[in-house]
């Protein structure tokens, strides 16, 4: 596609949609000891500390954490919105501490960014927005406007070009910012909640365009969420911070199906459907009738596969009955459990070599229907 | 009724009044903006950080602000003496009336641009804007209704300081209703003076809120 393939960050090599097999080099950050203490006359904020982390070329690396936990400090240190307090910043391998002016205009040239509230200009119509970065870089005008039209195609606003943002939707707007950080050709995205301020529907748009552009362009974003379907739909790998620490990391279906962190299994709390209150009401520790069926939760954190033809074979002609189920596929890995109703005397040796976590949650009468 | 020599004379001074208000208009605005932004953006925090600057200009700011417009005329004698070469007529009352109405235009400029969102100046700087881009692409054009509004504010209030300079033998509207409508008892002169002003004023007023209007929406 024409628009995609003029709008590749120069590290890419090759172009158009050989783009994501392309080994890139550029769009990696290297945080070392990162530590942030904001200062001011009500006294001090360690808002992080220790921070070590890598997030390699063309990844969606996800951030999250609850509020305060220093999501956005870590984002901002990349382009330097936020000065670190200790430890080192690295971008492609260069420490961008000791940079000038000069060095830091051209840093967030090569760092995009979108946010959560937009923040277009709301006296420039949506070109003069998306031309801004390169207008003052100095790029010659016929070349604003052709890059300045790609990057419109590229989010699907062709034609939307002479409007000011206050008559757009906030999809729209969102995609106005996307384009204003593309149009500089960068290697890395930065989103800080781009989606937390819009609707299901149109936050499911806006992260497919994002997958799309990380795809095509081999950018690479690290995005902020709140909403952990979009870490689980898009991300490769997620970082979860706890009071400006880092709790833990790692590729999602990993933290998502065996989270070790209190605060990830807080934050993923949302996700987990607790037992319907029909049955938790109904629940006995023990079998008081051998008709009794035995509630099983098979876990899969990821490793093991729901094989229903053999969980069959096990259980053999016994009860079998699917109470609950909710399972995931996360980057081809099966997350999630199944809740089964099965007699008091089921092989649960055996079960349990079926998934990665086997429980016992109780007994109910066999008349549940 | 007003005799032809009168109406002559009324042309002469809302012509004076128009000039002595323009000119000093226009040296409040190429003032009082790089004043405002040096206020704003030369406070602690700002982006071009003079905490001590900042607070003394603050402070002169402040003084002139406080001393009545009537006061500052007369204190200003020898200065505006200094530049114009003359204490009386229209460009001597220049001096005054610009010196009063920077400051005042200044700390109005200077509130419409610090209620711009941070969120724009940050988003502007995460595109590679330099300090003077974002003063020109993000602070000045979005405080722009601000402004225009604060301009119209300065503008009505210089029209009735211009009266006043005409007291002290600036000519002008001022002058013109002192002179026959006060000292030589002439009513009708009087109410007329006081119709262009009103209309003056409305014309200003208006032609401010229609512009602040049409920039607003967009
Ligand atoms: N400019 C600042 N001055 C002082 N303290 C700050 C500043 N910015 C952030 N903090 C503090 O640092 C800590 C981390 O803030 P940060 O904005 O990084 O959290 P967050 O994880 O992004 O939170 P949220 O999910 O609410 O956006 C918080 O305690 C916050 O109050
Ligand atoms: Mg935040």
């Amino acid at each position: 596609m024409a628009g995609a393939s003029a709008i590749l960050p120069r590290g890419a090599v090759g172009a158009i949609p050989a783009a994501a097999e392309a080994v890139r080099t550029a769009g990696t950050v290297r945080l070392e000891g990162l530590g942030k203490t904001y200062r001011s006359a009500a006294g001090e904020v360690q808002a992080l500390q220790g921070i070590d982390l890598d997030i390699r070329a063309g990844e969606i690396f996800g951030i999250i954490g609850r509020s305060g936990a220093g999501k956005s400090s870590l984002l901002r240190v990349i382009n330097r919105l936020e000065q670190p307090t200790s430890g080192r910043v690295l971008v492609d391998g260069q420490d961008i501490a000791g940079i000038n002016e000069a060095g830091l205009v051209a840093l967030r040239r090569r760092v995009g960014m979108i946010f959560q509230h937009f923040n277009l200009l709301s006296a420039k119509t949506v070109r003069e927005n998306v031309a801004l970065p390169l207008r003052v870089a100095g790029v010659p005008t016929a070349e604003i406007a052709q890059r300045v039209d790609q990057a419109l195609e590229l989010v699907g606003l062709t034609g939307k070009g002479g409007t000011y943002p206050s008559r757009l939707s906030g999809g729209q707007k969102q995609r106005v910012g996307i384009a204003r950080a593309l149009v500089s050709r960068p290697e890395i995205l930065l989103c800080d909640e781009a989606t937390s301020a819009l609707d299901p529907e149109t936050t499911g748009a806006i992260l497919r365009l994002l997958k799309d552009i990380n795809r095509r362009l081999g950018l690479t974003v690290v995005l902020i969420t709140h909403e952990m379907s979009v870490i689980r739909e898009i991300c490769d790998r997620v970082v979860v911070l706890e009071r400006g620490e880092l709790a833990e990391q790692g590729p999602v279906w990993q933290v998502f199906g065996a989270p070790r962190h209190a605060a990830t299994r807080a934050l993923l709390q949302p996700l987990q459907h607790s037992l319907p209150e029909d049955l938790a009401d109904r629940l006995r520790d023990n079998p008081r009738d051998p008709q009794d069926q035995m509630l099983v939760e098979l876990g899969f954190a990821g490793k093991a596969v729901p094989d229903l033809a053999r969980l069959a074979a096990i259980v053999g002609p016994g009860p079998l009955r699917l109470v609950l189920s909710q399972i995931d596929r996360i980057q081809g890995h099966a997350i999630g459990q199944l809740v089964l109703a099965l007699a008091p005397s089921a092989p649960l040796e055996q079960l349990a070599g079926l998934a990665d976590s086997t429980r016992i949650i109780g007994y109910v009468d066999s008349a549940d229907g | 009724m007003l005799t032809a020599q009168m109406v002559d004379r009324l042309q002469q001074a809302f012509w004076d009044t128009a000039l002595m208000v323009g000119v000093s208009a226009g040296i409040a605005v190429a003032l009082g903006i790089p004043l405002a932004v040096f206020l704003v953006t030369s406070g602690p925090g700002g982006f071009f950080p003079a905490p001590r600057l900042n607070r003394l200009v603050g402070m002169v700011v402040n003084g002139f602000r406080a001393v009545p417009f009537i006061v500052l005329l007369v204190a200003l004698i020898p200065f505006t003496r200094l530049v114009a070469g003359t204490t009386i007529g229209v460009w001597a009352a220049i001096v005054p009336l610009a010196v009063s109405a920077t400051p005042f235009f200044a700390r109005i400029a200077e509130v419409s641009l610090r209620e711009v969102d941070p969120g724009l100046v940050e988003a502007a700087q995460s595109i590679g804007c330099r300090r003077w881009d974002i003063v020109r692409h993000v602070l000045l054009p979005e405080a722009l209704p601000g402004i225009i509004g604060g301009f119209t504010i300065t503008v009505v209030s210089m029209i009735g300081a211009s009266a006043m300079a005409g007291a002290v033998g600036a000519g002008g509207l001022g002058d013109v209703a002192i002179r026959y409508g006060y000292q030589r008892f002439d009513t009708t002169v009087m109410l007329v003076v006081i119709a262009i002003l009103i209309l003056l004023v409305s014309v200003v007023q208006f032609s401010g809120d229609y512009a602040v209007r049409r920039l607003k929406a967009r």
